[in-house]
C-alpha cells in the first residue's frame, strides 16, 4: 500500500508507560489489562499473553506477522472467543465469561477484519442499529411506534451527523451491499461510533482500502482520540503505525514480544526476529524500505 | 370435461379455511427465515402442536374452545424454547436439521400407539368442535367452536363461495386471525426490533459486536414465528379433525414453496404465495385427472393426480434458482442469508 | 417377485379351508379397530375349534402403522388397515393365552415363529390370518437372544445406513450442500433394480443389481452435470442449495410414485429362508450377503479415500476448498467424482434397504433420510469415517431401542440422540471443534 503522509502531523501522546520499557510494561492509566490469557486450538497455542496493558486515550497499534494471534487476541478480549485460561479487565471490571454483547455494552466496541456491513440493510439502518438503549428494540415496545418514534428521530439525527463526517450521507438510503470495500470500512467504523464507545478496537481497518480512502480513515482514527476515545488497532503497514500510533505492541507466535514507542520498537531485535526470523514470507513490503533495519546476527 | 367446474372449485380455495391456515404458517416461516434468517424446517411440528394442543385442551381438560386455543399456543412456545436453547447458538444449517428432526419426533409421538389413549394414534382426534363434551366428562364442557358461531344456519354467498354458515364462520375467524397476525408482523419488522433481527439475518456477529443480545432476539423470533405457525394449526383444527398424517415433513416443504413463491422477506408475500400455491394445487389436482379421464393425457387418473406434486418439487428448484426473491419481493431486498 | 407372497397366501388359504370354514360362517361380532380404514385384516384364534377370547393381537405395517386388538368371545379380531397391496405383520401375544398352550408351529417353516405371521392385504383389500393353538412350546425369547438378534440386525441396518451417509458426508464436505435429495438417490438404486428385474425377469437379479449401480452412478453424474455444477459456478449460497435439494427431493420422490404407484413391491429373494444361528437368533442369507457386501464396499471406499490421488484430493477439498484449489487440485472434477461415488453408494444402500424393510416404495429413502442425517451429524459433518461410525451407532440404537420403547417409536430415539449430540458436541464424534484461521 503506498500512501502519502497526511499533511498535518498528529499530536502524539507520550509518557504512557511507567518504568523500563519491556513486554508487558505497566501503563500510567490503563483502560484494558490482560493477564495470562491463553488460547489453544488442539495442540497449537494461538495466544499466550503473559501481561499487557492498553493505555487510555491513546492510539495503540497491535502488530505482528501473520498467524501471530492478533485477531484471536481481539476475539478473546471482546468475548467472541473464550480463552483456556487467563483474566482480563476493562476499566477495572473483569471481562472473563462476559458474553460479547455485554462487553460491547460496557463500551468496548470492535470491528472485524472482514468487514461486516449488513448488506441488505440500508446504510442508515446500519447506522441506527449501532445506537444503544433504544426502547423500540424491545419486543413489547416495538409494536407501539409512539413509544419509540421520538428516540428514533434523535438517533436519525445523530446518524446523519456521523454519516456526514464520514462522507456517506449521500448513500444513506442505499443498501450497504452496494458500497465499495473502503466505504464499508468507513460505515463499520461510523456504526461503531453510534454506540458511544470508550475503547474502539479496529481489526485491520486499512486492509483492502484504496489509497484515497486510507487518508480519510487515518484522519478518522485520529479523530476518535481527539474525541476522547481510546483506540486499539491491528495493522500490518508499519508506515501507518508509525504515523498515527502512540504506542506499539508487537505479537509473534501468540506472545507479546515487544512494546514501545513506534519509532523505537522496530529497532528491537525481538521484533526483527519475529518479522524476519520466523516468518520470512510475511508482508515485508510494509516493513522494508520504510525503516532501516539494523543487521543483527541471530543470536539467543 | 367440466372445465368451468374445475376452475370454480379451484377458485373456492381462494378463501378456503385451509388456505388461510397455510397462509398463517407461511407467515410464521417468513418471520423466521425471511426476516430473522432462521432455517426452520419443522413448521409442521409447530402446526401439529397448535392443533393437538387445542383438541386435547377441549377433550381432556374440558376447556372452552377459546381457552383450549391457548394450550395449543403454549405447546408451540414450549417447543420453540426447547428447540432454541440448544440450537440457536449453532450454525444455521444445524437449526434446519434439528427442527426437521424435532417435527418428526412430534409427529411420531402423536402417531405412536403408545400414547394412543391420549392422541388417538393413527386415528387422530375428533369431535372437539361439536357440542360441549369431553372424553373425561362427557356431559360437561362449555360449548365448542361450532356453538360460538353467531351466523344462523343456511347457505350464503355466491359461486364459488357458496357455503354454509360453518364455513363462513371459519373464514371470518381465520381472516381475522390472519389480519391481526399480518399487522403484528408488519409492525414488528418495521420497528427498531425488526432492524435488529434483519441485522442478525445478515451477520449476527456484527450485531453482537454492537451490544445486542443476539440469542434473545433469535429466541423471540423463533417463538413468535412458531406461535403464528401454531395459529395455522389451530385454524386447521377449527375446520376439521386433527390427524398426525397431515403434519408431515412434506407439509413444511410445501409451506417453504409457498413462502418463496410469494417472497420470503415480505409481509404480504406469504399470503399471496399461499393463495397461489393452494389454488394452483387444487386446480392441477382436478385438471390433470380430468384430462386423463378425457383421454387427453397418457396417464391413469391416479398418476395424473400425483403429477402436481412433481411439478411442485421442480417449481421449487426453478424458483430458488431463477427468482429467489419470489414473485412479489424486490430483487434487492431479499435474497438469502449466506 | 410375488411368488413368495403367493405361496404364503395359498398356504394360508389351504389351512384356512381345512379349519376355518365353520368359524367364518358365523356372523362376525369381532372387536374392530380402525373401522374407518378402508381395508381389513381379520382372523380367528382357536384351540381345537374352541374360540379363545381376550388374546392380544398386534398388526404392524409400513410407515409406522400399528394397531392392537383383543379377540372377542368368538375368538375373532378385525383390524382396519390403511393400505391394500401391502404387507403387514400380525403378532399374537402368547402371554395372553391361557396356561399351557401356544401357537402351533407350521412344520413347513420350522424357524418362523408361529405367533408372528406376515400377511399381505391383496388388491381386494381384505385378508384373513388365523392362529391355531395347541399344546406346544411358547415362543418366549430369552433377553440375551433378543439382544443378540437386535445387535445383528442393528449392525446390518447401520452398515446399510453407512453406505448412504458416507456419500452424504463427502458431498457435504466438498460442496457444503445438505443434500435432502440423497433420500431419492437411495430410492433410485432400489427402483432401478426393480425396473430391471421387471425387464429381464427375476432370474437375472445378478445382472440387475450391478446395472442398477451403474445407473445410480450415472444419476450422480447427471445431477452434478445438469444442476449442481452450474449452480456452483453461479456461486449460489448454501441455504439456497439446500432448498434446491429439497425441491429436487420432492420432485423426484413424486416422480417415483407416479411410475411405481403407492404400493410396496418386493425384489426377488426378499423371502429368503431364515436359518437358526443359535438359541432363537436367526439370520437369512440376504442378511449375511448384505452385511458382507456393505463391509466390502466400505473397505474399498476407505481405501479409495485414503490412498488414491483423487481420494486424497477429496479430503483436501473437505478440509479447505480454497487452499485445495490454489494448490492445483481440479475441484470441479473431484466434486463430480464425489457425486458419482456418493450416488453409487446411496443406490447400493437403497437396494439393501429394499431387502431390509423389506420392499420397495416410492418414499423408502425419505423414511431413513433423517437417520442418515443423524448418522452424519453424529460422526461429524463432512467426515466420511465419522459418518461410518455414526451410522453403525444409529443403526444399532434404532434396532435395539425397540427392546425398551414401543417399536413405532424406534426412530424417535435416534432423532433425540441427534438433537442431544448437537447440544453437547455439535462437531460430532470425529469432527474438529475449531481450526486455526
Amino acid at each position: 500500500m503506498s500512501s502519502n503522509p497526511t499533511s498535518s502531523s498528529p499530536v502524539k501522546s507520550t509518557g504512557l508507560h511507567t518504568g523500563a520499557i519491556k513486554p508487558g510494561v505497566a501503563k500510567k492509566d490503563p483502560i484494558l489489562i490482560a493477564d495470562h490469557v491463553k488460547r489453544q486450538f488442539g495442540g497449537l497455542v494461538a495466544v499466550d499473553v503473559e501481561h499487557v496493558e492498553i493505555p487510555r486515550n491513546a492510539i495503540t497499534a497491535l502488530i505482528g506477522p501473520n498467524g501471530a494471534g492478533k485477531t484471536t487476541f481481539f476475539n478473546l478480549l471482546t468475548g467472541f472467543d473464550t480463552p483456556n485460561e487467563g483474566t482480563w479487565s476493562f476499566n477495572g471490571k473483569s471481562l472473563a465469561k462476559v458474553s460479547a454483547f455485554k462487553v460491547a455494552r460496557m463500551g468496548l466496541i470492535r470491528t472485524f477484519q472482514l468487514t461486516k456491513a449488513l448488506g441488505l440493510l440500508t446504510v442508515m439502518d446500519n447506522m441506527k442499529l449501532g445506537s444503544t438503549s433504544q426502547p423500540g428494540e424491545r419486543l413489547g415496545a416495538s409494536l407501539f411506534p409512539f413509544v419509540w418514534k421520538k428516540k428514533d428521530r434523535e438517533i436519525d439525527d445523530k446518524a446523519m451527523d456521523l454519516l456526514k463526517r464520514f462522507k456517506l450521507d449521500a448513500k444513506k438510503d442505499d443498501f450497504a451491499a452496494s458500497l465499495s470495500g473502503g466505504q464499508r470500512k468507513l460505515l463499520e467504523m461510523a456504526r461503531a461510533l453510534m454506540t458511544d464507545p470508550e475503547l474502539v478496537m479496529l481489526d485491520e481497518p486499512m486492509a483492502g482500502v484504496n489509497p484515497a480512502l486510507t487518508e480519510s480513515l487515518l484522519e478518522h482514527i485520529l479523530g476518535l482520540k481527539k474525541a476522547g476515545m481510546t483506540v486499539l488497532f491491528v495493522e500490518h503497514d508499519m508506515h501507518m503505525v508509525r504515523h498515527i500510533a502512540d504506542w506499539v505492541i508487537v505479537m509473534a507466535e501468540g506472545r507479546v514480544v515487544a512494546e514501545g514507542d513506534p519509532h523505537e520498537v522496530m529497532k528491537n531485535p525481538a521484533v526483527i526476529d519475529a518479522y524476519l526470523g520466523s516468518h520470512q514470507d510475511t508482508d515485508l513490503g510494509a516493513v522494508t524500505g520504510r525503516i532501516t533495519l539494523p543487521k543483527l546476527p541471530k543470536e539467543k | 370435461m367440466d372445465f368451468v367446474g374445475i376452475l370454480l372449485s379451484s377458485l373456492s380455495f381462494l378463501l378456503d379455511p385451509t388456505t388461510i391456515a397455510y397462509a398463517l404458517a407461511t407467515l410464521g416461516l417468513a418471520l423466521h427465515f425471511g426476516f430473522g434468517g432462521l432455517l426452520n424446517m419443522g413448521m409442521a411440528g409447530f402446526m401439529a402442536l397448535g392443533a393437538y394442543g387445542y383438541a386435547i385442551g377441549i377433550l381432556y381438560f374440558g376447556l372452552p374452545w377459546y381457552l383450549a386455543a391457548f394450550v395449543g399456543i403454549g405447546a408451540a412456545i414450549v417447543f420453540a424454547l426447547i428447540l432454541g436453547i440448544p440450537t440457536l447458538r449453532l450454525r444455521g444449517d444445524y437449526l434446519a436439521i434439528v427442527t426437521i428432526a424435532a417435527a418428526e419426533i412430534v409427529r411420531l409421538l402423536l402417531l405412536s400407539s403408545a400414547f394412543g389413549w391420549f392422541t388417538g394414534s393413527a386415528d387422530g382426534l375428533s369431535g372437539f368442535n361439536g357440542p360441549g363434551g369431553t372424553v373425561t366428562n362427557p356431559h360437561e364442557g362449555a360449548g365448542g367452536f361450532d356453538q360460538s358461531n353467531p351466523i344462523p344456519d343456511g347457505t350464503y354467498g355466491f359461486v364459488p363461495f357458496l357455503d354454509n354458515e360453518r364455513t363462513w364462520y371459519l373464514r371470518i375467524v381465520g381472516l381475522s386471525i390472519l389480519a391481526i397476525a399480518i399487522f403484528v408482523v408488519w409492525r414488528l419488522v418495521n420497528s427498531p426490533w425488526g432492524r435488529v433481527i434483519k441485522g442478525i439475518r445478515e451477520d449476527e456477529d456484527a450485531v453482537r459486536s454492537l451490544g445486542k443480545n443476539v440469542f434473545a432476539y433469535k429466541m423471540q423470533v423463533l417463538v413468535i414465528g412458531g406461535v403464528i405457525g401454531a395459529l395455522g394449526g389451530l385454524m386447521l383444527a377449527f375446520s376439521t379433525n386433527v390427524n398426525s398424517s397431515v403434519y408431515v415433513t412434506s407439509l413444511t416443504f410445501f409451506l417453504w414453496t409457498a413462502l418463496l413463491l410469494g417472497g420470503a422477506a415480505t409481509v404480504f408475500g406469504p399470503l399471496a404465495g399461499s393463495i397461489i400455491f393452494w389454488v394452483l394445487q387444487a386446480f392441477l389436482g382436478l385438471l390433470f385427472p380430468a384430462l386423463a379421464k378425457a383421454g387427453l393425457m397418457p396417464f391413469t387418473t391416479i398418476q395424473a393426480s400425483q403429477v402436481k406434486f412433481v411439478i411442485v418439487g421442480f417449481a421449487l428448484v426453478l424458483l430458488v434458482v431463477f427468482r429467489p426473491q419470489g414473485l412479489f419481493g424486490s430483487k434487492k431486498e431479499l435474497t438469502f442469508v449466506k | 417377485m410375488r411368488r413368495g407372497v403367493h405361496r404364503l397366501v395359498s398356504a394360508l388359504g389351504a389351512v384356512f379351508l381345512a379349519f376355518g370354514i365353520l368359524a367364518l360362517a358365523t356372523p362376525a361380532h369381532a372387536d374392530v379397530v380402525n373401522p374407518e380404514m378402508p381395508f381389513k385384516i381379520s382372523g380367528n384364534v382357536q384351540n381345537n375349534g374352541e374360540p379363545i377370547g381376550g388374546v392380544t393381537i398386534t398388526v404392524t405395517g409400513a410407515a409406522g402403522f400399528t394397531a392392537t386388538v383383543p379377540t372377542d368371545a368368538d375368538g375373532k379380531f378385525t383390524v382396519g388397515v390403511p393400505e391394500k397391496s401391502a404387507d403387514y405383520t400380525v403378532t399374537l401375544d402368547e402371554t395372553t393365552l391361557p396356561e399351557g398352550i401356544a401357537v402351533v408351529d407350521n412344520p413347513a417353516t420350522p424357524f418362523v415363529e408361529a405367533n408372528v405371521q406376515a400377511v399381505t392385504v391383496g388388491p381386494g383389500g381384505r385378508s384373513t390370518m388365523n392362529f391355531f393353538i395347541g399344546q406346544g412350546e411358547r415362543h418366549t425369547v430369552s433377553i440375551a437372544d433378543q439382544i443378540v438378534q437386535r445387535l445383528i440386525s442393528g449392525l446390518n441396518f447401520g452398515l446399510m445406513l453407512a453406505l448412504a451417509s458416507v456419500g452424504l458426508s463427502l458431498i457435504y464436505g466438498t460442496t457444503g450442500i445438505s443434500n435432502f435429495a440423497h433420500a431419492e438417490m437411495v430410492t433410485f438404486g432400489a427402483v432401478a433394480t426393480f425396473a430391471l428385474v421387471q425387464l429381464f425377469g427375476p432370474a437375472m437379479l445378478w445382472l440387475a443389481i450391478p446395472l442398477a449401480l451403474v445407473l445410480s452412478a450415472g444419476l450422480g453424474w447427471g445431477l452434478d452435470a445438469a444442476l449442481w455444477a452450474p449452480l456452483r459456478r453461479r456461486g449460489m449460497g448454501l441455504v439456497q442449495l439446500m432448498i434446491v435439494s429439497i425441491g429436487l427431493s420432492l420432485g423426484i420422490r413424486y416422480l417415483y410414485q407416479f411410475f411405481i404407484g403407492g404400493s410396496t413391491e418386493q425384489l426377488p429373494g426378499s423371502d429368503a429362508e431364515r436359518f437358526k444361528l443359535f438359541g432363537t437368533v436367526t439370520l437369512s442369507f440376504t442378511d449375511i450377503l448384505s452385511m458382507a457386501l456393505s463391509v466390502l464396499l466400505i473397505v474399498v471406499f476407505a481405501w479409495w479415500l485414503t490412498f488414491t490421488k483423487i481420494g486424497k484430493a477429496t479430503r483436501a477439498i473437505s478440509d479447505n476448498p480454497s487452499l485445495a484449489a490454489a494448490s492445483g487440485i481440479d475441484v470441479d472434477g473431484v466434486v463430480r467424482i464425489v457425486w458419482i461415488i456418493g450416488s453409487l453408494l446411496a443406490g447400493f444402500s437403497g437396494i439393501l434397504w429394499a431387502y431390509f424393510r423389506p420392499g420397495i416404495r416410492w418414499d423408502m429413502g425419505g423414511q431413513i433420510l433423517l437417520l442418515i442425517f443423524a448418522a452424519t451429524t453424529l460422526g461429524g459433518l463432512g467426515t466420511a469415517y465419522g459418518a461410518l461410525i455414526g451410522s453403525i451407532i444409529v443403526g444399532i440404537l434404532v434396532e435395539s431401542s425397540s427392546l425398551i420403547i414401543p417399536s413405532d417409536l424406534k426412530y424417535v430415539g435416534a432423532l433425540v440422540v441427534l438433537i442431544g449430540i448437537l447440544l453437547f458436541r455439535p462437531q460430532g464424534i470425529l469432527g474438529r471443534k475449531e481450526r486455526v484461521g
